[in-house]
């Protein structure tokens, strides 16, 4: 029995240790992959905000940080998306998340949302740099396009 | 004895025969739109800012399909779940068959051709502030439109609200053709108005309802509801709850990005997209007005 004592001790500790740092919230179950591409979404946020702010006259019109955030945009549409969206983290599955799970069943209509991303983020590379006004026109596009996707595959708050 | 009971009879069938006479489905006349000429063009921004293909349109159509209004859509509420009804202009199974005048008396009566009530959850409770220059030109517009001969599928409401009779009263309680937003407005909030109160019948979602369902209006007009599907809310639109500045709604009315750059979503989405086809003039016209909120009683 006295050998047992050690190691019974620390799965102890390590049980009081995870019920101490995970905290009384489920935010730490939510898998890596929503956290990573909640994150990605972050960051279109912070550089649409750029352009945004631009757009709506909030801050000056400045080309080379439009630009930077245009290219950014561009980045992010280009990043491998499989792994921060696998199978089995959708909203009905795990908390944390509002990605419906007939995102799953309709891979080749994601597939033409993202496209379309994609090419709004390119349609506004070309335009951030060249004037206010392509900068504004070029807003409309990409909304339509994040919301295209957030209107078929996101539930309502 | 019996005469008393005679007496109370007969205000008995006068109260129920008024009833009957106040609460009947209301038809006007061809006098209404008398010299009025509809222009498709203009009945074109009626029927974006109206959202009319956003609840008849296919469930999930895109491009030049949102114009085929084929119906089929299904909006759960507390009183069953409705679903649009096809109104193409396929005579048979859409509105082909439907002249300026019907149009009128189902915009701003809620009844049918054929003298029926049809139900609130078509907003004519919002669409009651059209000009009679708006429907002709609607009805104008519509007549471009395709026919699709998919047949109307019923409603699926629970008893009492299946009895059709039942919303002459409604009507009795909610349908005023006035404004609510009411006193000194500029003409940039006099066309928000049109746009808010009418057109986009923002109050439809955005208010607050009774226990009977009608919009509460006064302090309570556009301070948001819960979602009669069951799951979320829609936002507060009064200031200081709504905190959005101009440039704020305009960008969101635009491109659908909000101030945080997330973007539109549920069924707002639609009436962005809508927003975003009129012109600029009119988004900030909706800011405008949404800026002059919230209503004191």
């Amino acid at each position: 029995m006295p050998k047992f004592r050690a190691p019974l001790l620390s799965l102890a500790g390590a049980a009081v240790a995870i019920a101490v740092f995970a905290g009384p919230g489920a935010a730490q179950d939510v898998p890596a992959a929503v956290k990573a591409r909640q994150s990605q979404m972050q960051l279109y946020a912070f550089n649409l905000g750029t352009l945004g702010a631009m757009a709506k006259g909030e801050a000056e019109y400045d080309a080379e940080a439009a630009q930077g955030a245009a290219d950014n945009l561009v980045a992010l549409t280009s990043l491998a998306a499989g792994p921060m969206w696998a199978p089995g983290t959708d909203d009905m599955s795990i908390d944390g998340t509002r990605t419906l799970a007939t995102m799953w069943d309709n891979f080749p209509d994601v597939m033409a949302k993202g496209t379309a991303l994609a090419e709004a983020a390119g349609g506004m590379a070309a335009a951030a740099g060249t004037d206010l006004a392509s900068l504004q026109a070029a807003m409309g596009p990409l909304g339509g396009a994040c919301s295209a996707c957030h209107k078929a595959y996101r539930a309502p708050e | 004895m019996r005469r008393t009971l005679f007496a109370l009879i007969l205000i008995g069938l006068v109260v129920a025969a008024l009833g009957i006479y106040l609460t009947r489905p209301r038809l006007d006349g061809p006098q209404v739109l008398d010299g009025l000429t509809g222009d498709a063009a203009a009945g074109a921004l009626v029927f974006t800012a109206a959202g009319c293909a956003s609840c008849h349109m296919a469930e999930g159509a895109t491009g030049d399909d949102k114009l085929v209004l084929t119906g089929g859509q299904r909006f759960p509420s507390p009183f069953g779940t409705f679903t649009a009804p096809n109104i193409s202009m396929d005579p048979e199974h859409g509105i082909g068959g439907w002249r300026a005048l019907d149009l009128w008396n189902a915009l701003h009566h809620g009844t049918s051709p054929e003298g029926q009530h049809l139900y609130p959850a078509f907003p004519y409770a919002s669409y009651v502030r059209m000009t009679p220059q708006q429907v002709v030109d609607l009805h104008a517009y519509i007549r471009t439109l395709p026919a699709d001969p998919t047949p109307s599928t019923p409603h699926d409401l629970g008893f009492p609200f299946n009895i059709r009779a039942s919303l002459g009263g409604w009507k009795l309680l909610y349908l005023r053709a006035g404004w609510v937003m009411d006193g000194d407005l500029t003409p940039e909030e006099t066309r928000g108005r049109v746009i808010v109160e009418a057109l986009a019948h923002c109050a439809e979602c955005h208010s607050p309802r009774d226990p009977l369902g009608g919009s509460k209006t006064g302090a309570d007009w556009l301070t948001g509801a819960p979602n009669p599907a069951g799951r979320g809310t829609f936002p507060d639109l009064t200031p200081p709850e709504l905190d959005w500045s101009t440039g704020d709604l305009v960008e969101y009315f635009t491109s659908g990005f909000t101030p945080e750059y997330d973007s539109a979503g549920g069924h707002m989405a639609h009436v962005v997209d809508n927003l975003a086809a009129l012109p600029e003039t009119d988004r900030t016209a909706v800011a405008a007005y949404l800026k002059r909120l919230p209503l004191t009683e």
